[in-house]
């Protein structure tokens, strides 16, 4: 099942990994993606840490890390196809990370509580 | 803050889906369900209509009658060959200040028996203030109409389906055509790098003569942001960004504007603010100027970032005053001002995230336009 954060990314489960990408309304709201830099295999990083550059043709934003871990995976066909994100924004993942703390995820939104976030 | 300002296209955005934000105190379009790559993309191709009504419109009548009058009065504020102009024609210029920078960018068009000058809407205060000060003059902002762009390499085409005199003009022409019994104005211009138009039209007008362009299948509604990125890859500067009251001519890539008659040794030698900083940049040569970027890779290049002449270490040489991805291009591009001594072709360093991102210095602009000279 997958869980949403308030900044608009989704988060889904595989094992002790959990897969990111962003959501329809956050693809919505950024418009047509150009450039999206991600991070290295293998980085530690922080909750809320931003690990991922991403710019549409009007701005540049950032995707953070939704919690600490470590990123085990990235989708490096991103780099030459960024245009994916808008595309099919729940069927593109960014990046695998392994949560330095395994329950971390479920304390975060499920579909309901996130449709309504974004009304 | 002043309530934000609706031009009269506002319902006709929100039918269309538009995404509306706050733009120099106006409830302006962004984009339309399109999309802003898509939407740039079909102007290139095809005909896009903009909605410019937050611009300022102002004419300019001579108090004596005399139209060669308020041409010399113009020119003691704005930096350019008013004089000259010949009825029915239009021209990009400059008002400046006494320190030689940029208060804002204009065209004005002689228009027989006074001037129509369009400016930026986050000046038009500014402006107004400014030619309230010109002796000889009435001014008089025009608070009643429209102005629409029609962009494209289809604009002229769809655009005489219903005015065919609009097909004969040349690029820079103005003239006053009648549409259902009203007087619109057009000028044969944009801000695209396409062939196009820009029409004034009565306010009670504007929303059904935006509709009876948009009933073509060529034409679609654009949003401010592709008109970014199609001025962007035009090479059209942006006031507030890529000049200002600190940026000269010379420094913005703009003394072309600066006409030879209003130049040293010119038949009107400056008598414009500023006269003296510009017209000696102008002769000696601007040390920094707005130049074209090309990136390496894919990361765009926003305002504000700053540029090396190598990939470590050195002193900044200059900043990105616009810069992002140029859909027609099909990658970043940017203007900074750099040296002028640097030559085309060269290679200098954009700082991003801590890195330092290859950039060759090109001309400008970074599409070929296409206007009907």
């Amino acid at each position: 099942m997958l869980k949403y954060t308030e900044d608009h990314e989704w988060l889904r489960s595989d094992g002790d990994e959990v897969t990111v990408g962003i959501t329809k309304h956050a693809s919505e709201q950024l418009g047509d993606v150009v450039f999206i830099e991600l991070p290295e295999e293998g980085r530690e990083v922080e909750a809320g840490e931003e690990i991922v550059v991403i710019e549409s043709v009007k701005a540049a934003s950032d995707i953070t890390a939704p919690v600490a871990g470590v990123i085990t995976a990235v989708n490096a066909d991103l780099a030459d196809a960024p245009a994916t994100v808008n595309e099919d924004p729940m069927g593109t993942w960014f990046f695998r990370i392994k949560p330095t703390d395994a329950s971390a995820v479920e304390g975060f939104m499920d579909e309901a509580a996130y449709q309504a976030l974004i009304g | 803050m002043a309530e934000t300002r609706r031009t009269g296209l506002n319902d006709l955005h929100r039918e269309l889906g538009a995404r509306m934000v706050p733009f120099a105190g106006w409830d302006m379009p962004v984009q339309f369900p399109m999309g802003v790559m898509a939407e740039h993309l079909h102007t290139r191709q095809k005909a896009g209509l903009f909605d410019v009504g937050h611009m300022g419109q102002v004419l300019i009548h001579p108090q004596d009658g005399d139209i060669a009058s308020a041409a010399l009065a113009l020119e003691t504020v704005i930096a350019a060959d008013v004089a000259s102009l010949p009825e029915g024609r239009q021209r990009y210029g400059l008002f400046t200040n006494d320190e030689g920078g940029i208060l804002d960018d204009l065209m004005f068009a002689n228009r027989g028996d006074h001037f129509l000058l369009v400016v930026n809407a986050a000046c038009v205060d500014q402006d107004i203030a400014i030619l309230q000060g010109v002796a000889g003059v009435t001014v008089t902002p025009v608070t009643d109409r429209g102005l629409l762009a029609l962009q494209g390499p289809q604009a002229a085409e769809v655009l005489a389906r219903i005015i065919p005199e609009a097909a004969d003009m040349r690029f820079m022409d103005s003239l006053t055509l009648d549409w259902q019994g009203h007087a619109l104005w057009f000028s044969r211009s944009g801000y695209t790098g396409e062939d196009g138009y820009e029409i004034s039209v009565p306010g009670a007008q504007v929303e059904a003569f935006a509709r009876a362009l948009l009933d073509h299948p060529e034409v679609a509604p654009i949003g401010l942001g592709a008109r970014d990125s199609l001025r962007l890859e035009a090479g059209m500067p942006l006031y507030g960004h890529d000049m200002d009251a600190g940026v000269t001519p010379g420094a913005a890539g703009l003394g072309w504007a600066v006409s030879k008659a209003r130049r040293t040794g010119g038949a009107r030698e400056g008598g414009f603010p500023g006269a003296g900083v510009i017209l000696t940049e102008l002769a000696q040569g601007a040390a920094s100027m707005r130049r074209g970027l090309r990136p390496e890779g894919r990361a765009p290049l926003r305002e504000g970032v700053v540029i090396f002449p190598d990939a470590a270490g050195g002193d900044p040489i200059g900043t990105v005053s616009s810069g992002g991805f140029g859909p027609s291009v099909g990658g970043p591009i940017a203007m900074a001002r750099i040296p002028a001594e640097i030559p085309e072709g060269a290679t200098v360093h954009a700082e991003l995230r801590g890195k330092r991102v290859p950039a060759t210095v090109v001309a400008l602009p970074f599409i070929t336009p296409s206007y009907k000279r």
